[in-house]
């Protein structure tokens, strides 16, 4: 637990380092992010302003954050996501078997993730009834689930982890009642 | 004791057999040429000359590797040989089995039905086994179940996955085989457990539950599966005789999701649905429809409702309409809300239907397209014009909810008070129903396959259940007729979580090796079926992209069997 903290944060720290000319503008939100509160509340101000724009226009190529995503398994794998990219395609640039059979167009439910710390959560933009829509239908939804096609790399979400849902192991056990149709 | 018996004997016979296989795989490496092959060749004649010996080694062989792949399993010897014996009906099979892996280790596999089940257990098995070779076979030349045929063709997106389903055709262990149908004058259960180590059973829900009240076979009562499909251009509804020109009113009979489907193909302005797949046949008809008012009916309220906030919002989206909802309706009674508190979409829904009444105008505008909620009723029988071969209403009887016992869940009682709903078309929309093949194990009243996670059983008492070795189930044919796309991607990896298990155990293989494609290539031959392959299916799919060019939609469906042939076999 605490080493997956600081490991976290280790990343946050690197991620900011590299991130060059955005540092200055967000130096400020960076400070606190020992207190997640703060941390949340912060981001939330700052990802409604203007600074977001400026980010999208200024944002090269090779700015990238790291996300671990965790398999059903419990295996976990860091990858670098440039910013701007999904996590539906940066897991399958990286051979995470995270499906997709929409292809990112909202309509299947499959690429189905559980952000695995609230704070992180909190950093995304809320869900739009569409995707509430399509995470009725998930499979093993929780509090922080999001689809991986919506939820888009952005400096705040370095170090952020995404764990697949263990689906099979709760098939039939669960006594999982699909939606009829 | 016969048991421990046994398996000291094989324990003996393995070590001496182990240093034999050793020694002739360092022979056969150290040799060269054509004359060592020869004489290798002699070798191994000679030894095949002397079965017995020969086969008891092999078997022991045999014992080693199930050993060997048990431990790593996690599993004991005393497991290991009692599966053993107990896949012994004669004898011999267990030598033939034994031969028959060691010469080649390949895993047939048949894939019955072409839809999301049919191609995610494919996928999975191509992943979960090396030498897996998966032929699907599916009775319509067309490949993709209800993604082509079921699936409406104002949601495009949703069928995207036919790209994924493609990529695992294109792999060159697997095979498609359309036109095949598994029954009938087709191909039959036993041939296909004959030719196969593992036949998986994907063939769907093709038939629909009935009401049974009066008045169900009179003329304007349609299942909603056979609309489905006449919209879809599936080539068995084609010719189906819907008259949409006499009669303002249709009652759509239930309100889960195909309910909200074919409701919303009658309401949505056809210069939308002219842009979509939607069949030629079926626009034509939309166009001169004269149907202005659709009634969905739940037996139950509006916290009930089986249908999605996805399609719920998009119904109420439609340009122009009139939605009507009984505010009455809406009322909550504690166990509602019970029943809302435990569910993220009831809760979805409920409110989506609070929003639509609270915001709906009184009264429709003249020439308005008019979509109706009526809760709270359940269909009594069907009313008969004059000429009582048609119909011209349905009579409702009033409802109100129950606790059910255990499962608290609140059931619909009626009332005893009814009343009539003029209209001249019904479609019932209350639930598929798989159809049983020869030789299958069948559930009739649950209209599925009886299964453990996928495995098929046999015997109706639980005490009583048999394991049909190598015959698995997967999809609606599985779980019965419910579920999104994605619903049979899980239930497809509970199934070949189950092959896999039993193969490796070696209980799938049934015994002699067994044919596979040739086997299935030579009864198609046999019996005349000419087989639509994977290209010819990409030749349809090319013409019909063409001509759906040439009109503005993504693809005008073929929908007549014989054009469906002569294209793929061009
Ligand atoms: C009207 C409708 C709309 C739907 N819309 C959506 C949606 O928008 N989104 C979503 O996620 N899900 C939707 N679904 C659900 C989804 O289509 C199903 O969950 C899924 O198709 C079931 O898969 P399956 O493979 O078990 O069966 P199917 O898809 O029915 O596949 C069965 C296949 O077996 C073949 N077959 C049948 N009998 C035989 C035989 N005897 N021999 C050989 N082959 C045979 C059939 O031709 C077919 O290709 C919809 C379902 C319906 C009915
Ligand atoms: S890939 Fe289908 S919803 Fe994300």
């Amino acid at each position: 637990m605490l080493l997956s903290r600081l490991s976290r944060l280790g990343a946050r720290i690197t991620g900011e380092a590299t991130r060059g000319k955005f540092t200055d503008t967000r130096r400020g939100y960076y400070e606190g992010t020992f207190n997640n509160y703060l941390h949340f509340l912060r981001n939330r101000t700052l990802s409604t302003t203007s600074s977001d724009k400026a980010q999208e226009e200024g944002s090269e190529q090779t700015e990238k954050i790291s996300v671990t995503f965790v398999d059903k398994d419990g295996e976990e794998k860091l990858i670098k996501v440039p910013v701007g990219m999904s996590m539906l395609e940066a897991a399958h640039e990286n051979d995470i078997e995270l499906e997709g059979a929409c292809e990112g167009s909202l309509a299947c439910s499959t690429c189905h993730v559980i952000v695995m710390d609230v704070g992180y959560y909190n950093k995304l933009e809320d869900p739009t009834d569409e995707e509430n829509d399509m995470l009725d239908l998930a499979f093993g939804l929780t509090q922080t689930s999001r689809l991986g096609c919506q939820v888009i790399a952005k400096p705040e979400l370095d170090g952020m982890r995404l764990a697949l849902p263990a689906a099979t192991r709760n098939f039939a056990v669960d006594g999982f009642v699909p939606k009829p149709h | 004791m016969g048991k421990v018996a046994l398996r000291a004997g094989v324990g003996c016979a393995v070590v001496a057999c182990g240093i034999a296989a050793v020694a002739v795989g360092r022979r056969a490496r150290s040799r060269r040429g054509w004359g060592r092959a020869v004489a290798l060749l002699k070798e191994l004649e000679e030894g095949c000359a002397t079965p017995v010996l020969r086969l008891r080694q092999v078997v022991d062989a045999m014992a080693v590797e199930m050993h060997v792949e048990l431990a790593s399993d996690g599993g004991s010897k005393l497991k290991m040989l009692l599966t053993f014996v107990d896949s012994l009906p004669i004898g011999m099979s267990l030598i033939a089995r034994s031969f028959s892996l060691l010469r080649s280790d390949q895993l047939h596999v048949c894939v019955v039905g072409s839809g999301p089940a049919g191609f995610y257990t494919a996928e999975k098995m191509l992943k979960g086994h090396e030498a897996a070779k998966i032929d699907i076979i599916d009775r319509l030349p067309t490949p993709f179940g209800l993604v082509r045929s079921g699936v409406a063709p104002d949601h495009p997106e949703t069928k995207i996955v036919v790209n994924q389903f493609s990529r695992v055709a294109g792999n060159e262990k697997c095979s498609f085989f359309g036109n095949v149908m598994l029954g009938g004058h087709g191909v039959s259960l036993l041939e296909l457990r004959q030719l196969y180590d593992v036949v998986v059973l994907a063939y769907g829900a093709e038939s629909d539950r009935s009401l049974g009240i009066p008045g169900e076979d009179l003329g304007g009562v349609y299942s909603a599966r056979e609309f489905v499909w006449w919209y879809n251009g599936h080539p068995d509804c084609k010719a189906m005789p819907l008259d949409l020109k006499n009669t303002d009113t249709a009652v759509v009979l239930g309100q889960g999701n195909v309910a909200l489907d074919v409701a919303r193909i009658l309401l949505r302005p056809t210069s939308e649905l002219a842009k979509t797949d939607i069949a030629d046949h079926a626009l034509a008809s939309l166009q001169e429809s004269t149907i202005r008012k659709v009634y969905l009916v739940g037996r139950r309220g509006p916290v009930q409702a089986a249908c999605t906030a996805k399609e719920l919002r998009e119904i109420l989206g439609i340009k122009g309409l009139h939605v009507h909802i009984q505010e009455s309706d809406l009322v909550k009674s504690p166990t509602d809300e019970v029943e809302l508190e435990n569910s993220r979409i009831r809760k979805r829904v409920y409110e989506l239907f609070n929003k639509a009444a609270t915001s709906q105008q009184s009264n429709p505008i003249m020439g308005q397209r008019e979509l109706h909620f009526i809760f709270f009723r359940r269909p009594d029988r069907f009313v008969p014009s004059e000429s009582s071969l048609h119909i011209s209403g349905v009579r409702l009887e009033k409802t109100s909810l129950e606790e059910n016992g255990d499962s608290g869940r609140q059931v619909a009682v009626g009332t005893g008070q009814f009343d009539d709903l003029n209209c001249g078309m019904v479609l019932k929309s209350i639930g598929y129903k798989s159809v049983p093949v020869d030789g299958l194990p069948f559930n009739i009243h649950q209209g599925i396959v009886p299964n453990i996670r996928g495995r098929v059983v046999n015997g109706a008492q639980l005490e009583h259940t048999e394991v049909e070795h190598g015959l698995y189930v997967v999809g609606w044919l599985k779980r019965g007729p419910t579920g999104i796309i994605a619903t049979n991607l899980y239930c497809a990896e509970e199934t070949v979580e189950s092959v896999l298990e039993d193969v490796k155990r070696g209980l799938a293989a049934s015994g002699s090796q067994k044919p596979g494609r040739q086997g299935l290539l030579q009864i198609l031959e046999n019996k005349g079926i000419n087989y639509v392959p994977f290209s010819g299916w990409q030749k349809i799919d090319s013409v019909e992209k063409l001509r759906g060019q040439l009109k503005g939609k993504p693809r005008e469906k073929i929908t007549d069997w014989e054009e469906l042939l002569r294209v793929a076999h061009a």
